[in-house]
Parts: C-alpha cells; sequence; structure tokens
C-alpha cells in the first residue's frame, strides 16, 4: 500500500511541530525518518496514527484521503506500529496479547482462543519467526516481544508499519535479527516507515532516507550517503562523531570494586559477583543492553542500593554500606541515567538544582539559612561557564531542553571536589550539539585526573569514550576490553559471549 | 517467610508506583494558581446565593405567581441574596448598624478570633502538603496538643508569663509527637500517611475521652462530666484589645507561625529539602537527601503547628475547661483552608481568614435573616470542590490548562535559540 503524507502541519498553540511536512512511502518500501530527539518525527507518526489531528494537510492511502479520528480509524485503514515501548501485557501470552482489543468470541462470549493461536502460527511461519503463542510475555526476550509487536500489527492485516525507534533497547544482534525481518516485510509487499536517530541502521536497511529538523524537511538521501552528510542535514551544521582525546595518563588505582553483587526488591540477583579497578585519569566505559545490572552497579556505588554486598574502595577507603551523603561527601560526583527523575526537580529553578546535592552545609547553607545572593551568583557562573540557554536562573528546570537541563546536571556535579565521577547515560535523548558538549566535559574530567566511570548503551559512545570496556550481560562483567576493540567484538560480548581475549581481573 | 520476602518487595514497588501518582494528584491540586482560588471562592458564592434564593420563603411564594408579576420574583431573589450576603458582611467585617466604631469595627475582630485556629492548623496541612503529604490528623493533633496545652495550664502553678510559655510548649510538643508518629511510621514501615492519620485521630479522640473521665487526669475534680477544669489565668493568652472583644494574643503566635513558615519554605536549608522532597522525592535522595528524616521531621512540625490550633482553642477561646469535642471539626476545615492558599504560608494567612469571615458571619446571617449556618458549609464545601477540580473551573472560565500554555512557550524560545545557533 502507498502511503502519502501531503503538506502535514501541526501545531500546539505557538510551537509549529510538524510544519508542511509532505513525505511519500512506496509500497514495499522501508522509508527512514531521520532526525533528532524533538525533530518532530513522533508528532508526525501520531498524525499518521489518528492520535493527533492535523491543523493542514492530508494522509492518503493509496491516493485515497483518509480521515482519522484515532488509533481505531488508522488500523482499520491498515496502518500498524511498533511502538518504542511495548504495549503488551506481561502475564498474558503472546496469542491473548495478539488478539487484546480485537477479541473474536465464539458462543457465549467466550475467548477464541484457538483462533488466535492460529493466527500467531500462521504468521509467525510466514517470517520464520520462532514464537510459541502460549509463552507469556513477561517469560520472553525483548527482542522477541517486538516481534510480537510485529505480530500483533500484522494480525490487524497492516499494511504500513510503523517502527518507532524500535532498536533503542535490542541488542547489536537483534538489530541485524530485526534489520532482516524490516527487510522480509518490505519484500512481502509492507510499507515500512522506520523512524530512528541511528545513522549506522539508516544506512544499513532505508531505501529513502526523509531527514527532520525542527519540524520541517530539510532534506532527502539516499542510504550511500555517508554518516557525516546525514549528521550534517539532522543538526544543520557539520559535525563530528569522535571526541579528541589523548592517551590517558594514568595515575594509579583510585577506584577499586571486588565481588559486588546487588540484590533487587524482588529478591533477584541483580549485579553478580563484579569485580573491576578504574585508575586515576582514565575512562572506564561499561556497555551493555539496556536492563543488564548498569543501573543497579552505579546506584550500588552511590549507595542507593539496598542490599549490596562485596568491597567498594575509593583512594582506599570503603565506601559500601554508608549514605548517599557521605558518599556524595567523599567526592563521588554522580550523573543518573533518568535525568528528569533522578537528577533533577522540574519545578524547582536552575539555581535550586544547581544547589540540590549541597544543601545541607557551607557554602549554600550557614546557619540553616539559603545564602540566596550567593545561590544566585553561582548559578549565573555555571550558566555562563556550561552554556545553559535559559532565561536566567530563575528558570524552572522542567522548561528547559534535555540537552540544557543534562547540561544543568553537568555543572552541579562537576563544580564539587571530585575524587570519582560516575556517569550513567549521559547522553540519552540529546541533540548532537549537546552530545559534543557532555563528551567533551567527560574527557576534560578525565584528563584532571579524576576516574571516570561511564555507563551507557550506545556503542558509538562507548567506543568514543572509553580507555577501557568493561562489557555486562545478565549483572556479570563478561570481560574488560581495552577502548580499541572492535564492535562485532562488543556485540558479541554484549550478547554474552566472552572475548576471545579477556583482560582478566584488570 | 518465603511467601512474605516475595510479596512485600512486590507491594513496596506497586506503592511506589501509586504513591508517585498520588503526588503527582497531590501537586495538581495544591499547586494551582491564585486566580483559581479566587474564582473558585466566587463561583462558590454565586451558587450559594442560588441556594439561599431557594430556600427564601418570599422567593417560594412569588414564584408561584411569576407569570403575571415577575418583578415580584426578581425583587424578592434580591432582597433574600442581598440581605443574607449583606448580614454575612456586617457580622464579619463591619457593621454600619453600630453606633460607634469601637462596636462597628467588632465584627471584624470576632472574624480574626475564628480565623486564629484555622490558620495555625492550615499552615501545618499546608506544610505537609509541600512535603508530599496529607494530613488529615488534624484533630488528633488539636486534641493531644489541648490535652497537653490544658493540663500545664489548669494543674501546674507558674508565675504569669512562663505558665503560658510552659502551657504553649507542651502542646506543641504533644502535636509534634501525634504527627512526628505519622512521619516515623511513613519512613521505616511505608505506612500511608492518610491511613495512620485518619486511625491516630481516633485513638487521639478515645484517649482524651478516657482521659476526661478519669479523675487525676484530665476530669474537673469533684464532677463527673468529662470535661476538665478552667485553665489557671497565668496560662490563658490576655486579650489583645480589652475585654469589649473576644480576640485574644493567640492570634499574633499565629501571625508568628505563618512568619516561621515562610522563613522555613523559602529561606531555610531545611524548607528546601521538604520542598525537593515534596517535588520529586527519588531525586532528592539521589542528591543525598535522607527523604526518612524529612518525612519525620515534615510531620512533627506539621503536627506541632495543627497543634498550635489545639493550644489557641484551650487557653484563647475555651478557657472554662473543655471536652473532646474542642477540636470543632478546625482539623478538616484547615484542609479546605490549606487548598484555598494553595499551601503558601500568606495564602493560607488569608484563606483562613476568608474562613473565619464565614463563620462570624454565618451566625450574623441566620440570626439577622433566617438563612441556615448550613449555606456556609455548603459554600465552603463548594471552595474545595471547585479547587480540587481545577480542570472544572478552567473549563467554566475558559482558561489554558497550565501543561499546554507553557510548553510551546519555551519550545518557541528554544527553536528561536537553535536557529540563532545555525545562524551563526
Amino acid at each position: 500500500m502507498k502511503l502519502e503524507l501531503r503538506g502535514i502541519t501541526k501545531r500546539f498553540g505557538a510551537l509549529v511541530a510538524n510544519n508542511n511536512i509532505s513525505l511519500t512511502v512506496e509500497s514495499g518500501e522501508i522509508h527512514a525518518l531521520l532526525g533528532e530527539n524533538g525533530a518532530g518525527k513522533s508528532t508526525l507518526m501520531n498524525v499518521l496514527y489518528g492520535l493527533y489531528n492535523a491543523e493542514e494537510g492530508d494522509i492518503l492511502l493509496d491516493d485515497v484521503v483518509q480521515k482519522f479520528a484515532g488509533p481505531g480509524d488508522a488500523m482499520n485503514a491498515g496502518i500498524g506500529m511498533v511502538h518504542q515501548h511495548f504495549m503488551l501485557v506481561p502475564v498474558f501470552t503472546v496469542a491473548e496479547n495478539v488478539v487484546l482489543g480485537h477479541e473474536q468470541t465464539t458462543f457465549g462470549g467466550r475467548l477464541d482462543l484457538s483462533a488466535a493461536r492460529a493466527k500467531v502460527r500462521e504468521i509467525s511461519d510466514r517470517f520464520g519467526f520462532d514464537i510459541d503463542p502460549d509463552a507469556l510475555i513477561e517469560d520472553l526476550p525483548v527482542g522477541v516481544q517486538q516481534r510480537v509487536e510485529i505480530i500483533k500489527a500484522l494480525s490487524q492485516d497492516a499494511k504500513v508499519l510503523v517502527f518507532d525507534e524500535p532498536t533503542a533497547v535490542l541488542t547489536p544482534q537483534e538489530t541485524d535479527e530485526l534489520m532482516i525481518i524490516m527487510r522480509q516485510l518490505a519484500e512481502s509487499g509492507t510499507s515500512i516507515v522506520f523512524i530512528t536517530h541511528k545513522l549506522r541502521e539508516v544506512r544499513a536497511v532505508a531505501d529513502r532516507i526523509t531527514v527532520i529538523r525542527l519540524g520541517t524537511v530539510v532534506g532527502e538521501a539516499s542510504p550511500t550517503a555517508t554518516n557525516a552528510e546525514l549528521a550534517s542535514l539532522m543538526v544543520g551544521r557539520a559535525v563530528e562523531l569522535t571526541v579528541h582525546k589523548n592517551a590517558p595518563e594514568l595515575r594509579g588505582t583510585a577506584l577499586s570494586v571486588k565481588n559486588l553483587s546487588v540484590i533487587d526488591s524482588r529478591n533477584q540477583i541483580v549485579v553478580n559477583s563484579v569485580s573491576f579497578d578504574v585508575q586515576a585519569g582514565e575512562v572506564l566505559a561499561i556497555a551493555g543492553v539496556q536492563g543488564n545490572g548498569q543501573t543497579e552497579l552505579t546506584e550500588a556505588l552511590l549507595g542507593l542500593q539496598q542490599h549490596v554486598t562485596g568491597l567498594i574502595e575509593l583512594d582506599g577507603k570503603p565506601l559500601r554500606g554508608y549514605s548517599v551523603r557521605h558518599i556524595l561527601d567523599s567526592g563521588v560526583g554522580f550523573v543518573p541515567e533518568d535525568r528528569t527523575e533522578d537528577g533533577l526537580i522540574a519545578d524547582f529553578s536552575i539555581a535550586e538544582n544547581l544547589m540540590l546535592d549541597r544543601s545541607s552545609g557551607a557554602p549554600f547553607v550557614k546557619a540553616g539559612n539559603l545564602q540566596l545572593g550567593f545561590r544566585a551568583q553561582f548559578a549565573a557562573e555555571k550558566i555562563a561557564e556550561f552554556d545553559i540557554r535559559s532565561q536566567g536562573s530563575e528558570m524552572e528546570a522542567g522548561r528547559l531542553s534535555g540537552g540544557n537541563q543534562q547540561k544543568v546536571v553537568l555543572a552541579r556535579e562537576l563544580s564539587r571536589e571530585l575524587r570519582l565521577f560516575v556517569a550513567a547515560q549521559p547522553t540519552r535523548g540529546l541533540d548532537v550539539g549537546s552530545i559534543e558538549f557532555v563528551h567533551t566535559r567527560i574527557i576534560e574530567t578525565r584528563d584532571s585526573g579524576i576516574p571516570v566511570i561511564v555507563v551507557s548503551t550506545e556503542l558509538d559512545e562507548v567506543v568514543a569514550l572509553a580507555d577501557r570496556i568493561a562489557v555486562m550481560y545478565r549483572g556479570e562483567i563478561v570481560g574488560i576490553v581495552p577502548g580499541n576493540t572492535p564492535r562485532a567484538t562488543l556485540g558479541l560480548m554484549m550478547a554474552g559471549e566472552h572475548a576471545p581475549a579477556t583482560e582478566s581481573g584488570l | 517467610m518465603s511467601a512474605t520476602t516475595t510479596t512485600a518487595p512486590a507491594g513496596r514497588d506497586s506503592r511506589m508506583d501509586g504513591s508517585e501518582r498520588w503526588i503527582q494528584t497531590l501537586r495538581d491540586i495544591t499547586g494551582g494558581s491564585a486566580m483559581i482560588s479566587v474564582l473558585a471562592v466566587l463561583f462558590a458564592l454565586v451558587v450559594g446565593a442560588i441556594l439561599i434564593a431557594f430556600t427564601n420563603e418570599r422567593v417560594q411564594e412569588t414564584a408561584g405567581y411569576f407569570f403575571s408579576r415577575p418583578t415580584d420574583l426578581l425583587r424578592a431573589v434580591w432582597d433574600a441574596v442581598a440581605g443574607a450576603y449583606s448580614a454575612l458582611f456586617q457580622g464579619s467585617i463591619y457593621n454600619f448598624r453600630a453606633t460607634n466604631f469601637l462596636t462597628a469595627i467588632r465584627p471584624l475582630t470576632e472574624t480574626l478570633t475564628f480565623a486564629t485556629p484555622l490558620i495555625a492548623a492550615g499552615l501545618g496541612v499546608g506544610l505537609a502538603f509541600r512535603v508530599g503529604m496529607f494530613n488529615i490528623g488534624g484533630r488528633g493533633q488539636m486534641l493531644i496538643a489541648a490535652g497537653a496545652a490544658g493540663w500545664v495550664a489548669f494543674a501546674v502553678e507558674l508565675p504569669a508569663g512562663i505558665h503560658l510559655i510552659v502551657a504553649i510548649l507542651a502542646g506543641l510538643l504533644g502535636g509534634a509527637i501525634w504527627g512526628g508518629i505519622v512521619g516515623l511510621l511513613k519512613a521505616r514501615t511505608g505506612a500511608h500517611e492518610v491511613i495512620v492519620t485518619i486511625m491516630l485521630n481516633f485513638v487521639a479522640l478515645y484517649l482524651i475521652q478516657f482521659l476526661l473521665r478519669t479523675p487525676g487526669a484530665l476530669q474537673a475534680p469533684g464532677s463527673n462530666n468529662p470535661k476538665t477544669p478552667a485553665m489557671a489565668a497565668t496560662a490563658v493568652f490576655p486579650d489583645l484589645f480589652g475585654p469589649r472583644y473576644n480576640l485574644h494574643a493567640g492570634f499574633l503566635t499565629v501571625v508568628a507561625a505563618t512568619i516561621f513558615v515562610w522563613w522555613l519554605l523559602s529561606r531555610s536549608n531545611l524548607g528546601f529539602q521538604f520542598r525537593a522532597v515534596g517535588q520529586n522525592p527519588s531525586a532528592a535522595r539521589v542528591a543525598g537527601i535522607n527523604v526518612k528524616n524529612v518525612y519525620l521531621y515534615a510531620m512533627a512540625i506539621s503536627g506541632a503547628l495543627v497543634g498550635l490550633a489545639g493550644i489557641n482553642q484551650v487557653l484563647g477561646t475555651v478557657t472554662t475547661g473543655f471536652g473532646s469535642g474542642i477540636d470543632a471539626g478546625i482539623g478538616f476545615d484547615a484542609i479546605t483552608v490549606a487548598l484555598l492558599g494553595r499551601s503558601k504560608p500568606w495564602g493560607i494567612f488569608a484563606a483562613g481568614i476568608l474562613f473565619g469571615a464565614f463563620k462570624a458571619g454565618g451566625f450574623a446571617m441566620q440570626a439577622a435573616e433566617g438563612v441556615p449556618i448550613d449555606i456556609v458549609v455548603v459554600v465552603q464545601a463548594l471552595i474545595v470542590l471547585f479547587i480540587a477540580a481545577p480542570p472544572l473551573v478552567r473549563a467554566m472560565f475558559h482558561l489554558p490548562t497550565p501543561g499546554t500554555s507553557r510548553k510551546p512557550k519555551i519550545r518557541a524560545v528554544k527553536t528561536r535559540q537553535t536557529n540563532e545557533v545555525v545562524a551563526k
């Protein structure tokens, strides 16, 4: 089915989220929609899916103008969506999830699950998926869950499939498999819209590329375009994807972690006997697919986890078992993974957020009184130093863009006297300009002789920053390898295979 | 054992989700704009006017022949509503019919007298709101504080002045302990403060009732009534403007409390931590703030402030001895006051005075115009309804939704800046 968007304009008040966007996806074509976060990709797809009504423009399927009042209409017209966050019920089986919302019933209102099972089998056979219709969703790996989403869309006879950032949660191997599936789907005549901001994937799979920036189409490209060409289209200027850095100047072991284990609130071992050292002046990147214990590991370092065993020593002093306050006071700087949830208070001003982890003593507090004059001056300095784009230090942090929010967090953490810097997913959801800024700061911190731990699920980021890379899989460190290890090896390690020559014990 | 270890964490997780949602809703309700508060009051008064008109006998009579002489009905409605609200005003602010100024201004002092405990308790509830907690335990905290302050006031002999201060401190301590228990339970076990405060209301009520029936405890010697003896004169708040008015020095303690809460929330580091926990407990935790201690301190201070209302009742308003009804529902009215005042100290101060005026004027309205005092209660209830349903008020007055009005503005700014960068 041929999909055509013609002159779509969507406004939110004064903001034009989509400005006169036109896009054609031919039958059997994979059309990549490339753009930074906040460029308007998701808005456009929500218009297509009937979640938003566009002020101007038409949606055409096979040259017939469509009017969608809601997702139901869009689905009936043959548009399916594979969401970034899966819309599946974890305690239901595959078959139950596939029919959810379109349940067929037999006599007496009973669910016709055998028909659902048959449908799941039929579709999975067609694409060579190996999926048991009676398996519970929560027991399935993430990649398989995504296939269930695909089956769900196809079972509604979707002729146009929209994939919204589908690779964010996948291992490199699973990503490759998804690419193959997308190819198969396209060959069987399905039109595919592939939303992403990852250049490599676009070039690997797309037939055509449309680049969106600030709500407008800034260009079309063919898959033969280079990364640099695509990236400069995305951000509107030439960007470097690599970070300039010199060889690390090692100054001896600063952080030493031995046999660290973490048990979560569900009594699961999420970090299993992990040991590593970090030297002053180097960046140790912790790579791995989301959910393999990295989050819990960083939280354990910060004293945020309840049940931690093993040894954590910073400059010879133990850290495990102390309060977050004590650990921060020992000189640990922390950029949390979820900046809106753990890093900032959205309703607080920039100035208030900048003093958030120093609310109990000098220089921000004297005799129980906030030092508002000092705070305002401090905030003004940091806003200038970190180039935080705002309307002044009293602006609420929640009204800043993601990149500027992250700069606030960085400014706060890096303005203390540090002995260790832990950055978890420091550039998640940021635009390329901000990523560059954050990376530069991290390398500067390293060069000033501070041990740095960067946790990232983005291989590009890991490779760009790391002096050494520790790969985590299912709560364990599969291996610690040098920073120049090929991506293919790292990809295999992220899937749990041990590296051929693991640097052990270091 | 294994059953408890597996179910408890799961329960904890779901509670976390639930409490996040709860905090968000609380924030939505308590964080409305001043405009919402004003409109809610105005609209509640309009609905009150309609009710007054409907229940007026003269209006009902004239409605019978509306089509022959419609002006009669309109005049009757006007007379009823204007009469009632004029009586409300004259009973609460300024009495035009009085012969001299000193008598004419008496209603205002009555309003302030009624407002005194409402402001104190409102500050306590509002403070808890700011830390993301709902303190419905005003009744219990007031009763315990009243019991402690009252006992010191009638059973202990101290010189004038010192006696009053000791009684106040005893009451504050009582309220702080009763509130602190809630904070402690929330911090240590995760018990929800709404449940715990409601339960502790009953515990306090029956405890005080028991003490009021126990000779040697709170009961007046030689009496069988569940009532305390009169407070010693040395422990009673002095009248502010002489015996002609009921207004007592307790009002000054409330002014001081308002200033204290303002300082606490906007100038102190403890208040900074309070607000941080109230807005985003997980970010506060990551920033090294001891969230559990914050819950404990906040509830203790909240309890002490609500306790101040109880102290004012027994040492200022009813000094002849009190029973278990001394809280007079103020602990619950305080929730409305805190909501109307948007949990801001001076907002609560103003809202407390407004509610004091309703109380003072309500009696005058009933006496002068025969309008049932329940109308005032209905108006108060409607205010809560309109504040707790901001979308309703917004829809009625076509106000923009906070989220939508803000975002585009910022994004537009951001876009402009990004364009500048590109232009460079």
